[in-house]
């Protein structure tokens, strides 16, 4: 295993299941603030048996695939996926668009549930599991997808799979300790680095899928995060005074 | 089959959210491998086009949606 690599790659990882964790857990939490732990926990499970079903089925496949079709195929999702995220945090830290709020996502998802509770009340238990199960599902596909994302192709889903377990152990021990949203998570900063790692690495993977021989092999990707970060940081820069000048 | 769709729209918003970036993205990687499958000598310059063409192109859409 390179460590140029492998660092990146589990970094990412790591951080990006820390964000999608962070907001699955909010969900998780409304609903068993407002229905109990019952369906909260288990629709939780039964999302997280889905996902690893998912993967098991997946996973394979991968194998299967040609290094270099499989290269430019996750570089372009990578950079479709991770250029999107780079686009919203840079807004949100230029403060043209507002900053995600768990405070205010739990207190949306308590509400709608106790809504759901007055006009269906015998369903609620199985409409709250569900909704746990929704959002473990929809967050956790964000998290496989970035697993393998940054792991195939130089055989390093079984590091970051590590880097993400570990981040979404961090998430729900601190979940199960405190009971509330995880508001204290500088939820934009991360998804600011993450969104510079995965452009990074969209690029990268891409080229190699062109055939591009990258000056440096792996540690392009350093140099290519670099260019980002850069760019991204300029344009914080200059969006925040546009913003101030035209309120 | 609710929950299909809503899945089915997730899966697509993960990696388009603004139209215009998802499709000048396409175009770049696009236009790359053109280049490099038609000048195979020159690679790099494929790996630089792709590159300051991503680059370009945030910076762009950022500085776009500001002034919106």
């Amino acid at each position: 295993m390179i460590w140029t690599t492998a660092a990146p790659a589990v970094t990412t990882a790591f951080l990006s299941s820390l964000v999608e964790a962070v907001e699955a857990l909010t969900i998780v939490l409304a609903v068993a603030s407002v229905r109990g732990w019952r369906p909260a926990v288990l629709g939780a499970l039964a999302g997280l048996a889905l996902l690893l079903l998912i993967v098991v089925a997946l996973g394979p496949l991968l194998n299967r695939v040609p290094l270099h079709a499989l290269q430019l195929v996750i570089g372009v999702l990578l950079l479709l996926f991770g250029m999107r995220w780079l686009r919203k945090a840079i807004l949100r830290a230029g403060g043209v668009i507002a900053l995600h709020d768990e405070e205010i996502a739990f207190a949306t998802e308590t509400e709608e549930l106790r809504d759901q509770a007055r006009q269906h009340e015998t369903r609620l238990d199985w409409l709250a599991g569900l909704a746990s199960f929704k959002a473990v599902v929809l967050e956790g596909l964000e998290v496989v997808f970035i697993v393998i994302a940054v792991g195939a192709g130089r055989g390093l889903v079984g590091a970051a799979s590590l880097g993400a377990l570990a981040a979404c152990l961090v998430v729900v021990a601190f979940g199960f300790v405190i009971h509330r949203p995880l508001e204290r998570v500088p939820e934009n900063t991360l998804k600011f680095a993450v969104g510079v790692m995965l452009s990074a690495f969209g690029v990268f993977w891409t080229g190699e899928g062109l055939g591009v021989p990258w000056p440096g092999e792996d540690l392009a990707i350093v140099a290519i995060a670099a260019l980002f970060l850069l760019i991204a940081l300029a344009a914080v820069a200059l969006t925040r005074p546009r913003v101030g000048a035209f309120p | 089959m609710n929950i299909l769709v809503t899945a089915s729209q997730a899966l697509v918003g993960l990696f388009v959210d603004d139209g215009s970036l998802a499709v000048t993205i396409l175009v770049i990687v696009l236009v790359s491998g053109i280049f490099s499958i038609l000048m195979p000598d020159m690679p790099l310059v494929a790996g630089a086009m792709l590159l300051i063409g991503c680059l370009a192109v945030l910076f762009a859409n950022v500085m776009k949606a500001a002034q919106e």
